[in-house]
């Protein structure tokens, strides 16, 4: 058998255009050892979902700086959950107010990572949460 | 038991999830393929392959918005290598396709090489078997030509291309040896930039002098140059008319078959050797190839006589 490798999906949705901490992460994740699916600027919810799904993503991390994430995170989740990916865990790293957080973490964000967060905390974070289990 | 019915039938995430066991080689993915394979063979296999910069991303994305014009269904595998380092990726490729997003009638998968010695991994080939058991009627293979890669690609793919564009220095020290094995079609991209003129010429010169020196067989089909510019969508019409082209003429001249064929066999002979091997390990004591290579070290013993022992079942 080869060996398993975390395949983690970098989005960024919405008209947010600064993307440097988005190909930090990416890069990061990719010197951990990650298969990282980057997928640019300007992705709508859906193309966000179907990336998910057609590449199979263990987790997926969104990098919003617009704080247009309270707008964008519960699409993307709905659109996850009608593909069927409800249990492939979201990250949410950007611009994201503290009194949001319960909010997000409420409609099934599993982490939200602020500015200033270490690439360590990030990967171990997708370590601990990835789905390495065999269906 | 493995069930072949949600990926025969459109099964989107049933089909992820299958090409992920396959490139992780599970003993479920080994089932699954063997379930499949009846299924596999009717789509048409389209490698693209070219040096960084050349714009491969950005003409599969128009290519595939070509195809689906004319009412196909296509599937994208685009590979990039692993760090030897890290062992980790950066998969980029869907960046330049964002056309695509929201068609049901396009599937991509960006898959890593995962050490493949530069070229691609066996999981590549299986990886595209399975998209063609699910139906796709084409299925475009993008990999970076580099190393090992071009060759894989042009021994998985029925047709071949291979892109160029100006300025990356072709005009000057000519076309990289072994092109003309490879391409089926060679496409210019980027032919709206200063030099392009210069690239052509140079493609040219190079295609004269090789096909003065080739067999008549080998010149039944010989490399068209399209000239592109992808993110225009100029020069795409022709390209797929030399694709279709390339096709026709690889089942009128029964090279579809002896392709196939040849590539059936070499798969066939390679998984024959692993089996065989891992029949001898679980047949023989433990340590055997250890002793072997201690008297080897100690020059007591030589190769062609140690095999000879280890095949006779001695020591």
């Amino acid at each position: 058998m080869a060996e398993r490798k975390i395949r983690v999906l970098i989005a960024k949705p919405g008209l947010d255009g600064h993307d440097r901490g988005a190909k930090v992460i990416a890069r990061a994740l990719r010197d951990a050892g990650m298969e990282v699916i980057y997928t640019g600027l300007r992705q709508t919810p859906e193309m966000v979902a179907e990336a998910a799904l057609q590449e199979d993503v263990d987790v997926v991390g969104l990098s919003i700086l617009s704080g247009a994430h309270m707008a964008l995170t519960p699409r993307i989740l709905e659109l996850m959950r009608a593909n069927g990916q409800q249990d492939v865990p979201l990250f949410l790293g950007g611009i994201v107010p503290d009194e949001d957080v319960a909010a997000l973490k409420a409609m099934g964000v599993a982490a939200v990572f602020g500015p200033g967060t270490s690439t360590e905390t990030v990967i171990e974070a997708v370590k601990r949460v990835a789905r390495k289990s065999e269906p | 038991m493995f069930d072949p019915s949600p990926i025969l039938s459109g099964h989107r995430l049933a089909l992820a999830r299958l090409l992920t066991q396959v490139e992780n080689q599970t003993p479920l993915a080994a089932e699954a393929l063997a379930a499949l394979f009846a299924h596999a063979g009717r789509a048409h296999l389209i490698g693209i392959t070219g040096a960084p910069g050349t714009g491969k991303s950005s003409l599969v994305n128009e290519l595939t918005k070509t195809l689906r014009q004319a009412g196909e269904t296509v599937a994208i595998v685009a590979v990039d290598p692993s760090s030897p380092f890290s062992g980790g990726a950066i998969l980029g490729d869907r960046i330049r396709m964002k056309d695509l997003a929201g068609d049901s009638g396009v599937f991509i998968r960006s898959m890593a090489s995962r050490g493949a010695l530069g070229g691609l991994a066996r999981a590549t080939a299986e990886v595209v078997q399975v998209l063609d058991a699910a139906g796709f009627q084409r299925i475009l293979i993008e990999t970076v030509g580099a190393g090992q890669s071009e060759v894989d690609v042009a021994r998985t793919a029925h047709t071949t291309l291979v892109v160029e564009a100006p300025g990356l220095g072709d005009e000057v020290q000519g076309i990289k040896a072994g092109i003309l094995e490879i391409a089926d079609v060679l496409v210019l991209n980027k032919a709206d930039r200063p030099g392009a003129e210069q690239t052509l010429r140079a493609l040219r010169a190079s295609l004269d002098i090789g096909r003065s020196a080739t067999s008549a067989e080998a010149q039944a089909w010989w490399p068209p140059i399209v000239q592109t510019v992808a993110t225009d969508g100029q020069g795409l019409a022709e390209l797929l008319e030399q694709i279709n082209a390339h096709r026709a003429f690889l089942h009128r001249s029964g090279q579809l078959e002896t392709r196939q064929r040849e590539t059936l066999r070499r798969d066939l002979e390679l998984r024959l050797r692993e089996s065989l091997f891992q029949r001898w390990l679980s047949e023989n004591p433990n340590g055997q190839l250890d002793h072997m290579t201690d008297k080897l070290l100690a020059r007591t013993l030589n190769p062609q006589a140690a095999i000879q022992h280890l095949l006779e079942g001695g020591k």
